[in-house]
């Protein structure tokens, strides 16, 4: 069990002069799936882009820790993982490549075993070496698991985890969120019911208009 | 390693398969030689002319080519991929690094295909001329790395990225005519101090200036 923490103050977020939500207030800890739902348009990418570093609020902040002391911005994408339809990985490199040239440029070392044990949960293992441009959506939302979590990070969020995704490839996310959970924080942003499902707490966007 | 060099290494092998730069930087200079191969004809052309052509054909070669960087990640989505990878002073040291050995490469090849085919470019003082072209050179990707990276979430990339490059490149083409001219005179290194330390300053403010506003660029 890790000891991180991420805390959203008062988190409002304007684009332009429309509001897309005001005053969230969050706080996740340790471990446990959670969930962001909401309809269309409501915010659930904007606030998990806000969670992650990507973008900065209109008002309020977020404080990711770990072991009581602040992460500092520069450092904070080696604690998170990020999956969603909007990612985009490099086409003109294989799977392999892609998480080689991740893991150097996060600074660590890739640990060879784990990057063969995620391709193989994720029936990646046989095209490893192929271009990721030859992929099928599905295949690159897979992908794109192993991006989020081959650095083994403490916080990991699945903005629409299983869209592109197939029912087999369905259960093969499921189940490696849920097994990832058990130590590390995984909140996931969607509208499906099977995905929400998972999570022990829901924050509803509608309420923060 | 550095993460900056991993980004260097990562954009080196995607342009050695992708081509977005090259194919068009050599394009360009192949066609602007041409050009003025062609608008010369068989009139003979003075050397400091001469001289002035060969930066203009660098400073519109760079303008083809330079933005690709970040503009390719953009146009593909794989910006927000690198954010969530790396800082953003690694990304901005490995653009800068790529843009810098880019610049140097076509500049290199422009500055052979010039000598080959310029008979009125001849440089009398080589050292000062490779001085000016070392410090140029580092000058164009500095210049050429930031302002693309501030065009790249423009709608009209195209038109954008020479607008902006000219006013904050123009004392810089201009500085370096100077010194090719001094260098076709035969004029030593000491006595061109000041053009140097001018453009040794212009390199550092480039530098210094990228590096610190790049953080607010880069992130939305």
């Amino acid at each position: 069990m890790n000891n991180f923490s991420v805390a959203a103050e008062s988190v409002t977020k304007f684009f332009g002069r429309r509001l897309i939500f005001k005053n969230i207030n969050l706080a996740y800890e340790n471990s446990g799936i959670y969930g962001i739902a909401g309809p269309n348009g409501s915010g659930k990418s904007t606030l998990v882009k806000i969670l992650s570093g990507l973008i900065a609020p209109s008002k309020g902040r977020v404080i990711h820790s770990v072991d009581g002391k602040n992460i500092e911005p520069e450092k904070l994408h080696n604690y998170t993982g990020f999956v969603s339809p909007y990612l985009v990985l490099y086409d003109e490199f294989s799977a392999e490549e892609n998480i080689l040239f991740f893991s150097k440029i996060r600074g660590i070392n890739l640990d060879k075993g784990k990057s063969n044990f995620f391709l193989n949960e994720l029936g990646l293992y046989e095209r490893k070496d192929d271009m990721l441009k030859t992929y099928s959506s599905g295949m690159k939302q897979r992908m794109k698991f192993i991006f989020a979590l081959v650095h083994s990070p403490f916080f990991v969020i699945l903005d629409e985890p299983t869209s592109n995704l197939d029912n087999e490839g369905k259960d093969k996310v499921y189940r490696l969120i849920e097994n990832y959970s058990g130590s590390n924080i995984v909140l996931i942003a969607s509208n499906e019911e099977n995905d929400l499902r998972l999570c022990k707490n829901v924050v509803e966007l509608t309420n923060y208009k | 390693m550095q993460p900056f060099y991993h980004i260097f290494k990562k954009d080196l092998s995607s342009e050695l398969r992708t081509r977005y730069a090259v194919n068009s930087l050599v394009m360009f200079i192949l066609i602007t030689i041409s050009v003025i191969l062609f608008s010369i004809g068989t009139e003979t052309i003075s050397d400091y002319l001469a001289g002035g052509l060969f930066w203009v054909v660098v400073f519109f070669s760079a303008m083809s080519g330079l933005s690709r960087t970040f503009v390719s990640e953009e146009e593909r989505g794989t910006a927000m991929t690198l954010k969530l990878i790396a800082s953003p002073a690694s990304v901005f040291g490995g653009k800068l690094f790529f843009n810098i050995v880019l610049v140097f490469s076509m500049n290199v090849f422009v500055l052979v295909l010039y000598s080959i085919l310029f008979d009125a470019f001849v440089l009398k003082n080589l050292v000062l001329f490779l001085t000016a072209f070392l410090l140029g050179n580092i000058g164009i990707a500095a210049a050429s790395t930031i302002i693309a990276a501030i065009i790249s979430k423009a709608g009209s990339k195209g038109t954008l990225y020479p607008v902006l490059s000219f006013p904050i490149l123009l004392p810089l083409i201009l500085i370096l005519i100077e010194l090719t001219k001094l260098s076709m005179d035969g004029v030593g290194l000491d006595e061109a101090f000041v053009e140097i330390a001018v453009l040794f300053c212009y390199d550092v403010i480039m530098f210094s200036v990228s590096f610190l506003l790049f953080d607010f660029i880069w992130k939305d």
